[in-house]
Parts: structure tokens; sequence; C-alpha cells
């Protein structure tokens, strides 16, 4: 009994913390309607200049609270918004979801290059004096006084906040604001400056969780409100995403839970040793499993925007499709040389890193470009096929080859069985699941023996094909380039196919596919193993590569996210934009960075403003500038050519399908 | 007479509120039944419940034979249920010569993606002309290769109806075909529906607001109010009930 | 007498694609102006111009002889302008009460709850569903809220937007014998209508648009007269 109490007691701040992200999460969700990862950013924002000031400058404790959380938090959401998802409203959730997404990894990347903090080792310090100072409770259960103040903010705010909303005009404007902005206008109310102090409000809530958790850490690093952020949605998730006083509860609920299990599970296994950590994300999982799927509200009104553009490579002739095409094996033709010929072996491994990157965020063209869905757990897949290579190998005495191709079916396994049972949902929570799965797969799946989990890890030997050795690594170039014309020929069959007339159809409407009698279920199952396999083989080839897996630099979700943001910046549609992603993410930091003597950090600053870009262009920039080009490119050929210009546009009242009802 | 779709005594609860009480519909084969009712009577509900969007609470629906609890959306359209919206449910970002080929390829079930891998699924000529043919049965073929996004309200339903047709239904399910249409569209709407439910021997159940559609069209007629029928009968019977008129007509007709 | 509402030479349309060439009309204080003309003619583009939902790209929009154009929604609302869009356009994440605490409280602080239960009077269906989500109503049951909204509003200018569309037969003589209590009240209408026996019973002048232009514009005598190339 009284180690059940102790463990209630132990619980109960951890849950706090996880309630007060949980709250937060849904003030923001609430009042932008923007599924915000960004939350995490715009936590650690504050609590990483409050720990520059107070604890490395050493000012006093109110002053750096009220910069901190009061001018810097605010401001943050202010600028979020005007800059970014001011941009955004009509834009799918999944595009809004990409951009902050790119904010997650935007803000503390450049917070950290102007605070200096990243290499200072002292501990976070909380908003009260003295916050270690630990309080018996009944004489007896330690608690310490950052922790009670963590529970007390988080009961405060669910409360304020819930009243906010029931009982108050601001409330009920700020909740119609994120339905329709100009519905609201229509009522004589100026959106614009409800929606400028929701994000303000709801970014300072983010400051003030920030500086409150921080002292639970040993540093101020922002992986730790990452993962912190996706626990808090787990328990936001069991709130419905909308309720706070719901999920205050769920926040509770998961710390108590978290340590009840841990105190009576068996000792030394490590489900036990890892329940902790994993917890929320399994809760998640399973929230999102049996979430019920609510009728989804859009603006009534959205049709007063003009229509997106479409494609590039839809509008343009056939000469100039046959253009581009020779063009870029002109490119690739040049590159590949460069590698095999004319380079020296460090630049032919920089080459064959890109090919390989290449092939695994082709996956993200197939699942996001095609079929629309965004999954979060690309970078696990391919970790699967790497460690699956590695096991066959060490093993089984399985070639790696073979072993690379197995790796890749276990991953195209693994997805479809992820995909089963979520596939009646897609959009928003499929991200969300998948988001889980890469966590869980972190913090347990991959400390198993039997994954990534020996000690030492074995190496991953280089395929010897008859007498080809490719631990030669220029032959070891030519088998990924041959790799990536085999993955990019399927990508571009299935896209051209039934399949990718379906995934496109789908996209169109949900409803409609079914009623012409497609299995929509089977059709996601299908996009989405063969997505998890090309990232499975990409994995694969990979541990050849580095011959040692490190999963936590290559493979760590908040790498996944990082790919997905890239190449959903350039373009997803297509094959070169997963090439040019790729080409990006390898040579950027070596071509770039490097001769600048800029520091990593700058190439997710870099990216990140990709990410506000993609507000702009929803399309994907590189899309953007292409139509840019290949508009003007066509209008010439049509002038010289002798046919009349083809973009006068039609006069329509309503270029709208569907507001009728 | 025999039926095609018998639904018996359909209810259907939301949040303690009762959108369908035990409603019973049959369509025969190759019939042109309309139901009509005033808003909230629950005619969408019942359609959703006919093909497969919503699960009912009692009650059964059988389809050509076929009980149809438990059976899903798509499986339902392959029996030969195929459907429109009242809200327009097309494929943005594709053409409409697209959207017939999509379904086209639904209906034969032709969609592996081996085959996509290995042959590349070009559209054959075979498919092509079937939907050309179609094309030109509701006169589409000047728009077939326009993005349906740029098409105009009127011309955004015969799409519609083009895409359930090609699926080569037994019963066509319409929900409010003339909604937003204007009167020379209407017209066409009509004339089209006219010519697949007599060339093509096509069943139609079609719920709509246009009196004067419903009365030129429907054989049989079933009125909804209040999630209970309140009357069934042949066209000229239905709209001489006095219920019908106090419910639903009022002074214009 | 300065009209309440006039378009002088207005283009506007939607990105690429262009709804208005040159629009000109002015509405009449306590008149009914009612837009007639086929599908995709600009009759919608000209009931959203004339709310601000959008911009005319050229030419001018005069509030009460005021330049008005380019102004944002919000602000022709303060100017007792109450636009119902076409469609459903309701709230479908607020309850049916809030939905009607949103649109009536700026203009009508003071007898807020009076308001609300007069809407419910107007439609009992409404107030037996006063906390359900409006999402969850059937899409006749949105039209109603939509409508009861305008009605309790009693605004100075009134533009309904196919107001009668999806509506049963029996709803629909009633929205027009509400629209006629309406103007009685002194508001002046803006009525976009398919239906155009319902338009011309109730409407004073007619401006029949084709394909973003103006072909008909006088009173409606003259239009029934002339019958300007319209069925029924």
């Amino acid at each position: 009994m009284d180690g059940f109490i102790r463990a209630i007691i132990q619980g109960v701040p951890i849950g706090g913390v996880f309630a007060l992200v949980a709250v937060g999460f849904v003030l923001t969700y609430k009042t932008s309607g923007v599924f915000n990862l960004a939350f995490g950013g715009q936590a650690f924002a504050s609590a990483a200049l409050y720990f520059k000031l107070h604890v490395i400058e050493e000012w006093p404790q109110w002053i750096s609270l009220v910069l901190s959380v009061f001018v810097l938090a605010p401001l943050v959401g202010l600028i979020l918004e005007r800059v970014i998802f001011r941009h955004l409203r009509n834009a799918s959730d999944l595009a809004r979801l990409v951009v902050s997404i790119g904010m997650l990894v935007l803000i503390p990347a450049v917070m950290k290059e102007i605070l200096d903090i990243a290499t200072v080792v002292k501990h976070p310090v909380g908003i009260l004096p003295d916050g270690l100072h630990p309080y018996q409770l009944f004489g007896r259960y330690p608690v310490s006084r950052d922790e009670i103040s963590q529970v007390v903010f988080a009961v405060l705010a669910a409360l304020l906040l819930a009243a906010l909303f029931r009982f108050t005009a601001l409330g009920l404007q700020m909740r119609a604001v994120v339905e329709s902005a100009r519905m609201t206008e229509l009522a004589g109310i100026r959106s614009d400056r409800i929606t400028a102090f929701s994000w303000a409000l709801s970014s300072t809530f983010a400051g003030l969780a920030g500086v409150l958790i921080a002292p639970r850490y040993t540093t101020v690093n922002e992986t730790y409100f990452f993962v912190l952020v996706v626990a808090g949605i787990a328990a936001a998730a069991i709130g419905g995403l909308t309720s706070l006083p719901r999920s205050l509860g769920g926040g509770f609920a998961l710390g108590v839970t978290a340590i009840l299990l841990r105190t009576y599970l068996p000792q030394d296994s490590i489900i036990a040793n890892q329940i902790q950590p994993a917890l929320p994300f399994i809760v998640l999982f399973c929230v999102v499993l049996f979430w019920k799927d609510r009728a989804t509200v859009s603006d009534p009104l959205a049709t007063v925007d003009p229509p997106p553009p479409s494609s590039a490579s839809d509008d343009r002739g056939a000469l100039l499709t046959w253009g581009t095409r020779g063009f870029w094996s002109v490119v690739l033709g040049l590159m590949a040389m460069h590698a095999l010929v004319w380079g020296n072996e460090f630049r032919t491994t920089l080459y064959t890193q890109a090919v390989i990157y290449a092939i695994i965020f082709m996956s993200v063209t197939v699942f996001t470009g095609i079929a629309g869905e965004i999954s979060l757990c690309q970078s696990s897949f391919a970790a699967i096929g790497a460690f699956a290579t590695m096991q066959f190998a060490d093993r089984f005495g399985v070639s790696v080859i073979g072993g690379a191709f197995i790796g890749a079916m276990i991953a195209a396994l693994v997805g479809a069985a992820l995909a089963l049972p979520l596939m009646r949902l897609g959009g928003i929570w499929l991200a969300l699941a998948t988001l889980a799965f890469a966590l869980l797969f972190e913090s347990v799946i991959v400390n198993f023996d039997w994954v990534g989990g020996l000690v030492p890890l074995p190496k991953v030997p280089r395929p010897l094909l008859g007498t080809i050795d490719f631990e030669n690594e220029r032959t070891f170039f030519v088998l990924c380039v041959v790799a990536l014309l085999l993955v990019a020929f399927v990508v571009v069959r299935v896209r051209n196919g039934t399949t990718g007339l379906f995934l496109t159809a789908m996209r169109g409407s949900e409803t409609a596919i079914a009623s012409i009698g497609v299995s929509r279920a089977r059709l996601r199952v299908t996009a989405f193993a063969l997505s998890a396999g090309i990232a499975g083989l990409g994995g694969g080839l990979l541990g050849m590569y580095s011959s040692t897996i490190s999963y936590s630099s290559d493979f760590g979700p908040f790498i996944g996210l990082f790919w997905l943001v890239l190449v959903v910046n350039l373009s997803t549609r297509t094959v070169e934009g997963a090439m040019q992603a790729a080409a990006g993410f390898v040579l950027f930091p070596e071509y770039i960075l490097k001769p600048l003597d800029l520091g990593g950090a700058y190439q997710y600053i870099f990216f990140g403003i990709g990410a506000i870009t993609f507000a702009r262009h929803p399309e994907g920039i590189l899309e953007f500038q292409k139509r840019r080009s290949m508009n003007s490119i066509q209008r010439r050929i049509d002038r010289r050519s002798g046919r009349s210009s083809s973009s006068e546009m039609p006069s329509v009242d309503t270029p709208t399908m569907g507001t009728t009802s | 007479m025999n039926t095609l779709l018998q639904a018996v005594q359909v209810t259907k609860r939301f949040a303690g509120i009762t959108a369908l009480n035990e409603v019973s519909l049959d369509v025969a084969p190759g019939e042109f039944v309309g139901l009509i009712g005033p808003n909230g009577a629950g005619k969408t509900t019942l359609f959703n419940c006919l093909s497969g969007l919503t699960r009912f609470d009692s009650g059964s629906i059988s389809f050509d034979g076929v009980d149809l609890s438990g059976v899903a959306v798509h499986q339902r359209a392959r029996l030969g249920i195929a459907r429109t919206f009242q809200r327009m449910e097309l494929f943005t970002g594709m053409t409409v010569r697209q959207h017939l080929l999509v379904t086209d390829r639904a209906h034969s079930r032709s969609g592996a993606m081996w085959k996509d891998i290995l042959t590349g699924s070009k559209a054959r000529r075979d498919e092509l002309q079937r939907v050309d043919e179609l094309l030109d049965f509701l006169d589409l073929g000047a728009d077939a290769d326009r993005d349906v996004a740029a098409l105009s309200l009127g011309r955004g339903r015969i799409v519609e109806l083009a895409r359930a047709l090609m699926t080569q239904p037994k019963l066509l399910l319409l929900d409010e075909p003339s909604s937003g249409l204007d009167i020379s569209e209407t017209e066409v709407v009509i004339e089209r529906l006219h010519e697949v439910n007599r060339e093509r021997g096509v069943a139609i159940l079609l719920v709509e607001h246009d009196v004067e559609m419903v009365r030129s069209l429907a054989t049989r007629v079933f009125v909804l109010d209040f999630g209970t029928r309140i009357a069934s009968g042949t066209t000229a019977e239905v709209f001489g009930d006095a219920n019908v008129q106090r419910a639903y007509l009022g002074g214009v007709s | 007498m300065t009209p309440v509402l006039e378009f002088r030479e207005v283009h506007a349309g939607y990105g690429p694609f262009r709804a208005l060439f040159g629009v000109s009309l002015a509405l009449e204080s306590g008149r009914v102006l009612a837009l007639l003309g086929s599908n995709g003619a600009g009759k919608t583009t000209i009931a959203r111009v004339a709310s601000g939902l959008v911009c005319p790209t050229q030419g001018s929009v005069l509030i009460d002889g005021a330049e008005f154009g380019g102004k944002r929604p919000w602000e022709f609302a303060r100017e007792g302008f109450v636009h119902a869009p076409e469609g459903r356009s309701v709230f479908g994440s607020l309850t049916v009460s809030e939905n009607l605490q949103l649109a009536l409280r700026f203009r009508h602080k003071a007898t807020l709850s009076v308001c609300i239960d007069k809407a419910y009077d107007l439609f009992p269906r409404l107030g037996e569903r006063r906390l359900q989500l409006a999402g969850t109503l059937s899409g006749g049951e949105q039209r109603m809220l939509a409508l009861a909204r305008v009605m309790v509003d009693e605004p100075r200018v009134l533009i309904a937007d196919e107001l009668s569309l999806g509506l049963a037969p029996i709803i629909v003589d009633e929205v027009y014998e509400t629209l006629r209590v309406i103007q009685n009240t002194g508001t002046s209408l803006l009525i976009v209508e398919q239906h155009v026996g319902h338009a011309l019973a109730i409407a004073e002048t007619v401006v029949m648009l084709d394909r973003g232009r103006v072909q008909f514009d006088g009173p409606v005598a003259d239009f029934a007269s002339q019958d300007a190339g319209v069925p029924r």
C-alpha cells in the first residue's frame, strides 16, 4: 500500500508536466486550428532564454521570467502567425502540420545559435527560488517546490482557459475564427486581431510550460521538449484534443499509470525499464486507433480564395517534357562522371550517400506525394531495413544484397501491419500514429537484441557479387545508382498507373472513391507498404555504406521529420524532387556550409526557412520555380510554333463544387 | 412484382434524435422512384444508409437478393449501387476523362500495383472506347480533357452522373441533382435522367426538392417527414395527398 | 438620393479567374434589388463584393456615397451590411446557440437573448437543438440556422445569396414571407435567386447578368414586359 501511494505521489508531478503540455497544446489547437508540433520549439525558446538570462548571466529571476515568457513567447507566436500561418488558412491540415514541423526544427536551431548555450553544462532552474527544496508530504513523501509549481500551474491554466472558452465572448470568437475567419468578419468581428491574440496567448503558454518544465532535465535540449510534446499530445488525445479539463486529467492519468506500471511490472525486463518513456506513445497510438472520426469542419467561404495552381509537369507540352527529361539525364550523367572518373574517393562516397538518400526520400514521394498522406516514421522503416540487413548477414550469413531485400520486405510488412488498423483514418491521425510509432521504435523496439540492441553492434559488410567486390567505393556507387534507377522506375510506373490514378482520385474525394467500388483501406495499405519498403531498401544500403549503423544520428525520429520537411519543401510529386532533396541534404553541408564556416545548426535554419516558403507555395518551392520557368519556356515554344496561347482563363462565378447543400 | 432494392423498417438515431423511424422502401428493377420531404426529414440519412456511408440501428436493407448489413461502401458499389452526392464529390485535380477511366478501372478491378510496375497500365483501347461512348451519351465530349475544377456546377453534376453510370449500376441513387442549377441546366439533367432510365434500364431513386422534376420523372414517390414515411404511392396519388400538401408542398406547387 | 450601395464599373475575380467585367448597379435605400442570371454569370461574386469578401480589382464600391472598395468584411458589417452566403455558412464546430450569439452579439449587445429567443420562435426546430453542434445538423437545418440569424438581425442592408436553395417548398414560402417583413422595417435587400418567380415577386429592381456583364438593369415591370430572354 505504501508503494502504491508512493507511486501516485511520484506520478502526479510527472503527470503535471504532461498535463501542462497537453493543456498548452489543446489551447494552440483550439485557437489556431493548427496541429502545432512547433509547440515544442516555442517552449524550448522561452526555456532557453530563461536559462541564458537567469542561469548563465545570473539576472534576477523575475526579469528573466518576464523577458522569456511574457515578451519573447508572445512575440514568437505573433511572428509565426503573421509570417506563416496567416497564409495557410485554407491549406490542408497536412500542409500546416509540415510547416509546424519545419518550425519545430527551425526555432530551436535559431535560439541555440543566438544564445550560444549548446555547450554550457549547467542545470536549469525553475521559476521559484530554491526550486529543489523538498517538502515532505504526509511526513514521508518528498515533493520539490518545482514539482508543486508545475502541478498548480497545470490545474490553474486548464480551469482558467476552460472558463475563457466557455463563458466569454472572446473565447467564442477565438473558436469561430479558427473555423472561418471570413464568416466571423461578416458578423463585424476583426478576425485578424482575434487570431493575433490567440497566437500570442498560446505561445505565452508554451513558453511558460517550457520554463516550468526545464528543471526536470539536466540541460536545456530541444529533443527533450519534442518528445515531451508528443507525450503531451497523448494526454490531449485522451481529452479528444479539444477538452481542456479532460486533457488535464489525461496528463495526470498518464503520469501516474507510468509510475504504477514501473512499480508493479517485473524488474529488469526491457519492458519495465522502458515503460515510463514509452507509455505515452503507446497510449497515443491506441487513442488514435480507437478514435471516432468526427465530421471535419471546413471554411464554407474557402472558395473566395483563388484555386491552387496545378503542378508544373501537368501543363507542359510534350516537347518540354522530353526537354526536361533530357536535361536531367545530362545533369545526372555529369554527376555520375564526377563521382566515378574525375573525383577523389571522398567525393565518390559523398555522392553515394546522396544516391542512397534519394532512394529513401522517394518513399516520401510515394506516400506523401502520390497518396497525399503523411508518415512521420519513414526513418524507422529505414532503420528496420538497415538492422534487418545487419541481422541477416550476421546471424544467418545471408548475402547483404539479399539481406537488404529481406529488410525492405520486412519494412513493407511492418508498414502494412501498422497501416491496417489506421487506414480508415488518414490525414492528421495517421501522421500522429506514425509519429507515436517512431518514438516507440526509438524508446523500446530498437533496444531489443534482434533489432539494434546488441553490444557491440555487428558491422554490415559490403556485398560481394561473383567477382565484383563492392568494398570499392566506385563499384558501390554504381550499385546504389542501379538501385536508385530501379526504385525510380517503380515509383514512376505506380504514379502513372492505375494505383496512382486511384490515389489521386482519393485525394480528390474520399467518399466518392469508395462509391465507385475502390477499397480505400486496401489502397492506403498498398501505398504505405510500398513506401515503407522503399525506405527499408534505402536503409539497408545506408547500413552497408556506413558499415556500423548509428541509429541515433542517422535514423532518429527527429531526423525522419527533417527528411519529410525537406522533401515536401522542394517537391513531393516528382522523382526529381526526391533527388534534389537528397542532393541538398548531403551536399549542402559539405559544399556550402563548410566553406562558409557555418555550424551544423545552419542546415536546420536554412531548411526551416524553406518551410516558410512552403507556406506561400504549398506545391513545393522547386515546383513553384519550375512552373514559372516552364510556363515562360512553353509560351516561347507556343509563340514560335504559332499556337495561340492556351492560358486564357475562363470566367467563372463560383469555381466551387460542393458548397451548395 | 420483384424488387431490386428493399429497405425494411430502417431506424437510425443520432444522439437521441431519431433521424429515421422504421422507414420501409422498395425499388423494382428499371423503376424510377422519387423520395421527397421537408428539410431534415432524413432523406440524405436514408441515402447514406443505402449506400453504406452510415450504419443504421435496426431494420434491414437488401439489394438484388443480397443482405447489405455489414457490406462496405465499395462492395455495395461492386454489387451495382451507384450514387451522386448533394454536396458534390468530384476528384479535384483530374479531368473528366480521367474520372471515367478511373471508374472503369475500379469497375473492372484491374488495379493491382504489380500490373502498374510490369506493364505501365496505359489506357487500353477498349477502355477508352467505353469512356468515349459515355462521354458522347451525356454530351460531355467538349469538356472531356478539362480539369473538373474548371467546370460549372451544372456540368459537374453531369460528370457525377457519368461517373456513377460508368460503374454500370443496376440502381442509381441521386441526391438533389438539380440543387444549385439554373433552369436550362436542370432541363439538361432531366433529359439525361430520362434517357438513363429508359434506354439503359437503370433503376433510379431520386431525392429532389424540385417538385416539377419529380413529377415529370418518377412513377412512384415516397414522402418522408421527421424520419417517418408519411405517404407512398404513384406520383399522382402522392401529390394529391392532403398530408403531403400540408407537410411539404404548401401553397406553391 | 444617394444609393445605400453602389457599384461603378467593378471588375473582380478569383486569382486568374475573372468573374466580373465592369459591373455598375445601385441599391436605393429601403428597396429590393434582385440579381438574376444563369450559373456562372457573376451573381455570387457581386454579393461577395458587396460584403467585402472579394475585393474589386478595378472600379469602386460605394456605401452612402463613400468609397468602400478594398475594405474588410467587418467594416462592411459595421455599416449594417449583413451577408447570408450561399451554402451551409454556419460554424460547424459551434453549437446552435453559440452560432446565434456570435452572429448577433456585435449588433445587439443589449438585446442578445431576446434576439436569440426570437430566432427559436421562428424556427422551433433550432430551439430543440440549441446545444447541438451545428455541424451535426442536417443540410436543411443548417440553412435554417443561417436564415434565423439573418431574419432577427434587422440589418440596414441584407445580402441574401440563394436563400431558398435546398429548402422544401413550404419553407421557401416562409422565407419570402419573412423577407417581406424585413423589407417593411426599412431594410434594403440585395437578393440572388435561382428561382426567378420568387425573386420577381418581391423585387422592385432587376439586374440581369450574363458572363460577368450587366444585360439588363431596370424596374421589375420593364423586365417582365420585355422578358429579357429568361425562361419562365
